[in-house]
């Protein structure tokens, strides 16, 4: 027996009885050798978080450090150590692997109506990398720490004393689980469609998740090669980078952001992944102009790659790449604008509701779209000489790192939770917090902006007494911050007890992780879904009936 | 042109600051215009379009060609306007006048050092420079990669190791402005500071006379070693007022026996202290980093004895 969409998965009722993925094994062995895509995702998510609540934890000490001009709480090698840490550990051990490893590797495989991911043991093997990157990155936290800033300039990070061969094989490491998942999600998509499902139906998730994989298995190995490069000159004294041992020092920020600003998109094109399905969800409405947002997620993609040398404005290439690199720089405003103008056109005459999954969506696109305001003030050479290197670049990647890809990755393990546990969180808590992280957010970076602009650089310990103010806002911004995600902790914690039990669609989502049960089955479906039509199509003669159904409400 | 410090920008002190202020402010209006659009839209239509009904499902368009042509098409147009804002602007700072005087700049860790035409070296972390005159930064790095950076010029350049590096400047008003290090240098890299002092061009040329006349009389080694003091800025790191910074405080250092870290003890002498200019690493006293350049090469055995005279004076 087949079922089409829109059939929700009211079965037999010997199979309904089949336990959900969390209840079909127990025990430690069941979870550390599992090949289940949501069992990892679920590891992965749970690894991820820990590592954001060290980021999180370094990036508080630093903003209290800098309460005063002088020295608050640490000395400049500790300050220097600190701001290291959660650069490293937020990029690489965070912000690189949270969406597609964690969120990404659960819903993926069901989205597409596939029973699992293409390569079950590569995609355990990548957790397992991404354990062993965690492990080493631990090494040399342990071994003198690390002080470079987590761009490794050379030859800075050739002749500091500090654990640099430790962290470089960390992030070396760290490099091939994003592989493997890359790797693993280009071949899901391709091979394991259910019948029916075409590229254009596939829902718009998958488009991003698409496009981030490809950038992961192509910039990622000049990043590893970079790294090794580096460990192989300050192990080995070849001369690589390093202008005393006759190497060029630009030639490693060539490199570095060869990987690191396609690296930009493989964090953002997720979190814009996720929005595309909140904003539909939410508004009961297809997304708009379906095609051009498909596009737009492989336009990012290609143009990430063409626009590295804007990180070396002002650091000695030559004028001509300059300006080259200028002028492709603001194309990537044209996809990023084309997303947001579609995703504001799906409101228009939608249904909307504000569960807060909706609510971090609406965030994004209100932060992203000052993210990607003020990276036009940088893409514009005149202006960017002045900024470069200064406290507005801090606000305008944390605007998008953060304000985009964080709000985005929490927007939907909100929407996901239901699905992933089978549990409902407290809602009034969730939107409770939203109002703390998101007001938090603005008090501490959109100051930056202005301290920026008036010249305060950074990774600065000290700094002039008349920048204080600003940094005194910025340093409360984030406590407020830290408490929404502390509450935002412990109703996620609570409702793995005490939550109610979700149904199997509680937002009335027409993807096709609605038409399973709250938690899945470990084969995700009983049967193979038939797909018939488009991932959004509320207008469908079925839609509602089968909302009120798998709502739980008939 | 308006000079003052406006709420985002510092005053604006160089030639090309005022175009720079000028495309910040565009950018900045046009920003503010088209966000107040967008999110206003978003805040329209969630309040218009809230649900009403649990049950309702919309209705509405799925695409518009014209609509998706021109919010794409339109963008392009406005950011390569954009772009040509910025790209003449850049022009300016990156072409300097032919007539521009040419200073260097050698940048280590921590200090800078300007060396004008004449051979005079600064010994005090400022660059003076006459006012409305074209002035070419030569620059270079004796370690790691900094960056020249004075906010109220609105320039900023790398300096990097092994390589030679410009940028120029033409300042309109007389004052004393801040100089950072705007590229992450270590330990005291936030303690990387100059300043730069504008002057007219009659009292900067006795200046560079009276500095000239200065540097080439002969003194005393004490008074030597403190010029040597500030000008490769051993005051970031060693205070003579007894406050320990990154290194221990001169003030009563000479004579003093000091605890190690390896656990051996010394007494601190014309000999550690000259083996701690050459080999920081050696000897590190208890409770401070080995971070420490070295500055083999940098100074001459007399520079050196003139320290050890000056260390000795810190009483």
């Amino acid at each position: 027996m087949t079922v089409t969409t829109f059939d929700p998965m009211h079965v037999p009722t010997e199979a309904q009885s089949s336990p959900n993925f969390l209840e079909s094994a127990h025990g430690i062995k069941s979870w550390i050798f599992t090949l289940d895509h949501k069992r990892i995702g679920i590891m992965y998510l749970w690894s991820i978080l820990l590592s954001f609540l060290f980021g999180g934890i370094a990036a508080l000490l630093v903003r209290l450090e800098l309460l005063t001009p002088q020295k608050t709480i640490m000395t400049a090698d500790q300050y220097n150590q600190m701001f290291t840490l959660h650069g490293g550990i937020m990029v690489f051990l965070f912000i690189i692997p949270s969406i597609p490893a964690s969120l990404g590797n659960f819903v993926l495989p069901i989205m597409l109506g596939a029973k699992d991911v293409a390569f079950p043991r590569l995609n355990l093997l990548s957790y397992y990398f991404w354990l062993t990157g965690a492990a080493l990155i631990l090494t040399a936290i342990c071994t003198g720490g690390i002080d470079t800033g987590w761009t490794f300039y050379t030859p800075y990070s050739t002749r500091t004393a500090t654990s640099v061969i430790w962290m470089g094989l960390g992030v070396f490491v760290l490099g091939f689980s994003s592989i493997f998942t890359g790797l693993n999600f280009i071949t899901t998509i391709h091979k394991l469609r259910a019948p029916g499902m075409s590229w254009f139906r596939m829902p718009l998730f998958l488009w991003s998740i698409y496009a981030t994989a490809l950038i992961q298995i192509l910039a990622t190995p000049v990043l590893a090669i970079t790294l090794l490069l580096l460990v192989v000159e300050r192990a080995f004294g070849l001369g690589i980078f390093d202008p005393k041992l006759g190497g060029d020092p630009v030639l490693f920020q060539h490199f570095f952001w060869f990987y690191s600003h396609p690296a930009v998109y493989i964090m953002i094109l997720p979190g814009m992944a996720i929005v595309s399905e909140l904003v539909a969800t939410f508004s009961r409405r297809p997304i708009f102009a379906y095609k051009s947002v498909a596009y737009s997620s492989v336009a990012l993609a290609v143009l990430g790659f063409l626009v590295w040398g804007h990180h070396m404005f002002v650091a000695g290439t030559s004028e001509f790449s300059t300006v080259l690199f200028s002028a492709l720089t603001f194309l990537v405003a044209i996809p990023s604008g084309v997303k947001l103008f579609n995703w504001l056109a799906t409101l228009y005459k939608g249904s909307i509701s504000f569960e807060s999954p909706m609510l971090y969506a609406l965030a994004f696109i209100f932060l992203f779209t000052i993210g990607g305001l003020t990276g036009i003030f940088l893409g514009t050479l005149s202006i960017d000489v002045h900024l470069h290197d200064t406290y507005f670049v801090v606000a305008h990647f944390h605007y998008v790192m953060m304000g985009g890809t964080i709000f985005a990755f929490v927007g939907g393990l909100h929407y996901w939770w239901p699905k992933m546990f089978g549990r409902m969180y407290n809602e009034l808590a969730a939107k409770i917090a939203f109002a703390f992280v998101f007001v938090g957010f603005n008090v501490t970076f959109f100051t930056q902006f202005i301290l920026g602009s008036r010249g305060m650089p950074r990774r600065y310990y000290n700094y002039p007494p008349q920048f204080q103010t600003l940094h005194i806002i910025s340093t409360v911004g984030s406590w407020i911050i830290a408490t929404g995600f502390i509450m935002m902790a412990i109703y996620f914690l609570r409702s793995l007890r005490h939550g109610k039990k979700a149904p199997d669609n509680p937002w009335g989502g027409l993807t096709l992780e609605w038409h399973t049960h709250s938690p899945p089955i470990t084969e995700n479906f009983h049967n193979t879904p038939i797909i018939t039509h488009g991932a959004y199509d509320y207008e469908h003669p079925d839609a509602k009936a089968f909302i009120l159904q798998t709502q739980g409400k008939i | 042109m308006n000079s003052e410090a406006t709420f985002f920008m510092p005053p604006a002190i160089s030639t090309y600051a005022g175009d720079v202020d000028q495309a910040y402010y565009w950018i900045y209006y046009l920003s503010v215009f088209l966000f107040v659009a967008m999110v206003g839209a978003m805040f329209y239509f969630v309040i218009k379009y809230r649900r009403k009904n649990s049950l309702e499902i919309p209705s509405g368009p799925q695409h518009s060609t014209v609509l998706e042509l021109t919010w794409t098409i339109l963008p392009f147009f406005l950011v390569m306007a954009i772009f040509l804002l910025g790209f003449k602007g850049y022009l300016k700072m990156a072409i300097a006048p032919s007539n521009a005087t040419e200073i260097h700049v050698t940048g280590r860790q921590w200090s800078w050092l300007f060396t004008y035409g004449n051979g005079v070296e600064s010994t005090d972390q400022v660059l003076h420079v006459p006012k409305d005159h074209p002035i070419k930064m030569i620059m270079t790095s004796e370690d790691v990669i900094h960056s020249f950076y004075v906010p109220a010029f609105r320039i900023k350049h790398d300096l990097i190791p092994g390589q030679y590096s410009s940028l120029w400047f033409e300042a309109k008003e007389v004052g004393k402005f801040d100089l950072f290090c705007a590229e992450y240098c270590g330990t005291s890299h936030s303690n990387m500071l100059g300043k730069i002092e504008v002057m007219e061009p009659k009292a900067f040329e006795t200046w560079l006379e009276h500095e000239h006349e200065e540097q080439n009389k002969a003194v005393a080694p004490e008074v030597l070693g403190q010029r040597l003091y500030t000008k490769f800025a051993c005051v970031t790191c060693h205070t003579t007022d007894g406050s320990p910074r990154v290194g221990p405080s001169f003030k009563g250092a000479y004579g003093r026996t000091e605890k190690f870290t390896d656990g051996t003890s010394g007494v601190v002498n014309d000999n550690y202290i000259r083996e701690s200019i050459l080999q920081p690493q050696a000897k590190i006293v208890a409770g401070f980093q080995p971070v420490m350049p070295t500055f083999q090469g940098q100074l001459k055995d007399s520079d050196i004895t003139a320290l050890i005279a000056f260390i000795k004076s810190v009483k």
